[in-house]
């Protein structure tokens, strides 16, 4: 046994045990909750889904590597936060986008959006979002997938899985016509189920579902900002019907457009959503109102995305205004 | 029911490898080193020269200010330095060493009480006083000040066996060993309080420790209550403690008569209890030798002042592998540079690790994932206190409440980016503290 004073004490500040969450294993966990979606998509569209995502996650790697080694930055990929986004920015593209456009989205996600901003938790932005609405509103006509996956095709998804997504069906000015040609191409099971079309990682709510449970459950996101987003959806859709039926335009407008996806995966992004249970609630419900509106006035199918961008833009206020009460404080 | 403040962690407690195990007296360690003060504090004035011979209880310093409490020989022997000395805490502080003679002579200063319910209340305070109780907690007025401006505005009386740290035992152990300490200690404090009961919160993970003090106060007829508390981190905090067994907030920078509220250490009420029947003072302390480090753990009633490497000694000693040795609990403990220091009062444990606690640590960037908001206890957002602090945004910090922060590194010990927050927030109050007497000071200018 050594004599004390032959020991090679550290000295560092309190407190001396740590718990175990680091921001790999959040990130993670992030991950495992996804691949239920990722696993219905491949699946569903086949395996061109998981060659995308992994053409997607392997972009968001390099450039954060490539970002990292040009600025001599400790190297951050390690952390998985860009494998994350990756898998996100897949998500939100229709099968058939071309392999480079998702390299491009991943440039703008990982170098402009978040990087530029700071990098991990200093963006503005929800990088895998900024980058797949790029995508999609880049080349969203240009999307013929005739690429170097071309040979994917012949694994190719079920029958269907083709088709036009739900919400693009209320793009014309005659919701009510639009919503019933909707409500007879899709049965409410089939898009419970994802037996419709759609992006990537946005068709299948049970998947998702699957997916925010998980979320909940491990305690990485709170169930502030998915419910009220998900709520404010649903309360402003019985508001403002369309057609017959109130109950089952407002189930179509939960289960279509990739609301579960928006509301559990997008919006509860740490960086770009607020610290507070009670601004993370406003905000949930921002994103389940800019929904409905930006679905009725710009676009059915982005909606969601677009208004989880706005929300983003809130966020910075909603910390400055939303404080906690001081402990002790005289009320 | 176990009641709740807000926040807080719930860490390992890792208190399974000594709260089975006795409280183990230290006769005779060879030399004790008895600080005159605690860190920062006003030392007293040491009443001891070199070549000098004590006796065990005999008063050797003596306070600068009339509130402070004395300090005493913990053991019998001679002076053979009065001089600074490193303490736990960082720094140097007057000490008192003196060479253990072994044979504990007892100084003629020490004078029990046969019938204890004769006394007048402002006797057993004098009493307390003059036995130089001080509760663990740094900074705290000592305990019969708190008495004494306690009495007439204190309508709960709290005794916290939260002992809510991990690793640590002895107010655990005490609670076994020596319940008719606590529950007697307990029912002097009713007297002086003038109040009908005490509550003792003790955290539900010490399940036979609550059985034993109710069953000493049953026994007793004592008026004393036993509340669970939820065993959560830090529940041992005053405030905390107070918030989850009254509801009441102490509104910031007030003491807890504020609220009507007085909070004593398990140690000190076995103090107050012996000060008043036997009129020992303050001479021992029972520490936790704990953590993967040391051979043997277990929890020592040693003498004040006893070196640290004694205490390891008595407990096997510490394994080759050891790389950190921390003097106190393990979120609040500091992390010593080596084996030098003494027990003082109110040193809780000696903790060795030879593992992997809290090793390999990479800081990395925030994520603003919000965690270390929802555990602060003290309902600060460490998430922008430490932008604010890295940002050098005094103003933005003081906004923020930073001197709220009671440092418990709940906020560290949760943060996935393994931020050090605390040193961070330490160094932005010790900065803010710097600048806030000149405010003070224009303030009374003003009056």
């Amino acid at each position: 046994m050594k004599e004390y004073h032959e020991l090679k004490l550290v000295v560092t500040p309190s407190p001396h045990i740590r718990g175990l969450v680091k921001t790999r294993s959040i990130m993670l966990d992030v991950i495992i909750a996804m691949l239920p979606a990722l696993a219905y998509a491949a699946f569903w569209f086949g395996f061109r889904s998981l060659a995308l995502t992994g053409i997607s996650v392997a972009a968001c790697l390099m450039w954060e590597a490539l970002y990292c080694l040009a600025l001599r930055k400790r190297p951050t990929v390690g952390d998985l936060s860009a494998a994350v986004t990756g898998v996100l920015l897949a998500f939100v593209c229709p099968v058939d986008v071309v392999w480079w456009q998702l390299v491009i989205g991943a440039f703008a996600a990982i170098v402009v959006v978040k990087q530029l901003f700071g990098g991990i938790g200093r963006n503005l932005l929800n990088p895998a979002l900024a980058g797949g609405l790029l995508v999609r509103f880049c080349f969203g006509s240009r999307m013929d997938g005739r690429d170097i996956l071309a040979e994917f095709e012949m694994m190719a998804g079920q029958p269907g899985a083709a088709a036009a997504a739900p919400m693009s069906y209320l793009q014309g000015s005659d919701k009510a016509a639009a919503f019933q040609a909707l409500s007879e191409k899709y049965s409410l099971t089939e898009l419970f189920l994802g037996k419709a079309g759609g992006a990537i990682g946005e068709v299948c709510v049970l998947a998702l579902l699957a997916g925010g449970a998980y979320l909940l459950g491990r305690r990485i996101i709170s169930w502030h900002i998915p419910v009220g987003c998900m709520a404010a959806v649903a309360v402003l859709s019985l508001i403002f019907p369309c057609g017959d039926d109130n109950l089952l335009w407002m189930l179509y407008n939960i289960c279509s457009g990739g609301l579960l996806l928006g509301a559990f995966f997008m919006a509860t992004d740490y960086a770009t959503s607020p610290i507070t249970d009670g601004g993370r609630l406003i905000y949930g419900v921002g994103c389940g109102v800019f929904t409905v509106l930006l679905r009725h006035f710009l676009s059915p199918e982005l909606g969601v995305y677009c208004a989880v961008l706005v929300m983003n833009c809130v966020t910075p206020l909603l910390d400055r205004i939303i404080r906690p009460i001081r402990f002790g404080a005289s009320d | 029911m176990a009641k709740a403040f807000f926040g807080g962690i719930h860490p390992d407690d890792m208190k399974a490898a000594t709260n089975g195990k006795a409280i183990n007296p230290l006769p005779h360690p060879p030399q004790v080193i008895i600080y005159l003060g605690r860190y920062r504090e006003e030392p007293c004035t040491p009443l001891v020269r070199v070549g000098d011979h004590v006796k065990l209880g005999q008063k050797i310093g003596e306070p600068v200010y009339p509130e402070d409490v004395a300090v005493y020989a913990s053991v019998s022997g001679t002076v053979t330095a009065v001089e600074p000395r490193l303490h736990a805490a960082g720094g140097k502080v007057p000490a008192v060493v003196i060479e253990n003679d072994g044979r504990n002579e007892r100084s003629p200063d020490i004078r029990p009480v046969e019938d204890p319910n004769s006394l007048s209340v402002e006797e057993m305070i004098e009493r307390v006083r003059s036995a130089g109780i001080v509760d663990a907690e740094n900074g705290e007025p000592p305990v019969w000040w708190k008495i004494s401006h306690g009495i007439g505005r204190v309508d709960t009386v709290i005794i916290n066996g939260a002992e809510c740290e991990p690793y640590l035992t002895a107010d655990h152990r005490t609670m076994l060993e020596r319940p008719e300490q606590i529950v007697r200690g307990c029912a002097f404090l009713a007297r002086m309080f003038h109040l009908d009961q005490v509550i003792i919160g003790v955290e539900v993970n010490k399940k036979n420790g609550i059985t034993a003090l109710k069953r000493t106060i049953a026994e007793t007829r004592a008026p004393v209550v036993v509340t669970p508390l939820g065993s959560r981190y830090p529940q041992g905090s005053d405030k905390q403690l107070c918030q989850a067994i009254t509801g009441r907030q102490i509104p910031p920078g007030a003491p807890p008569e504020e609220i009507g509220c007085a909070v004593f250490d398990v140690q000190s009420v076995c103090s107050i209890y012996r000060a008043i029947t036997s009129g020992m003072p303050v001479v021992r302390q029972i520490v936790t030798v704990s953590g993967s480090g040391v051979m043997a753990p277990g929890n020592v009633d040693c003498p004040i002042g006893t070196p640290v490497s004694c205490l390891l000694d008595a407990c096997g000693g510490l394994k080759d592998k050891t790389f950190k040795l921390i003097v106190g609990g393990p979120m609040t403990g500091t992390a010593q540079s080596a084996v030098n220091v003494s027990v003082d009062r109110g040193t809780v444990a000696v903790l060795a690790f030879a593992g992997r606690e809290g090793r390999g640590l990479k800081h990395t960037q925030c994520i603003r994932c919000g965690r270390c908001a929802r555990v602060c206890p003290m309902r600060l957002q460490p998430v922008f206190l430490y932008r604010y602090a890295m940002a050098n945004k005094m103003n933005a910090l003081e906004d923020a409440n930073l001197m709220d922060c009671m440092e418990c590194g709940a906020c560290a010990y949760v943060c996935p980016a393994q931020l050090p927050l605390v040193q961070i927030f330490r160094e932005g109050k010790a900065r803010l503290m710097e600048e806030l007497p000149v405010v003070e000071e224009m303030e009374e200018e003003e009056a």
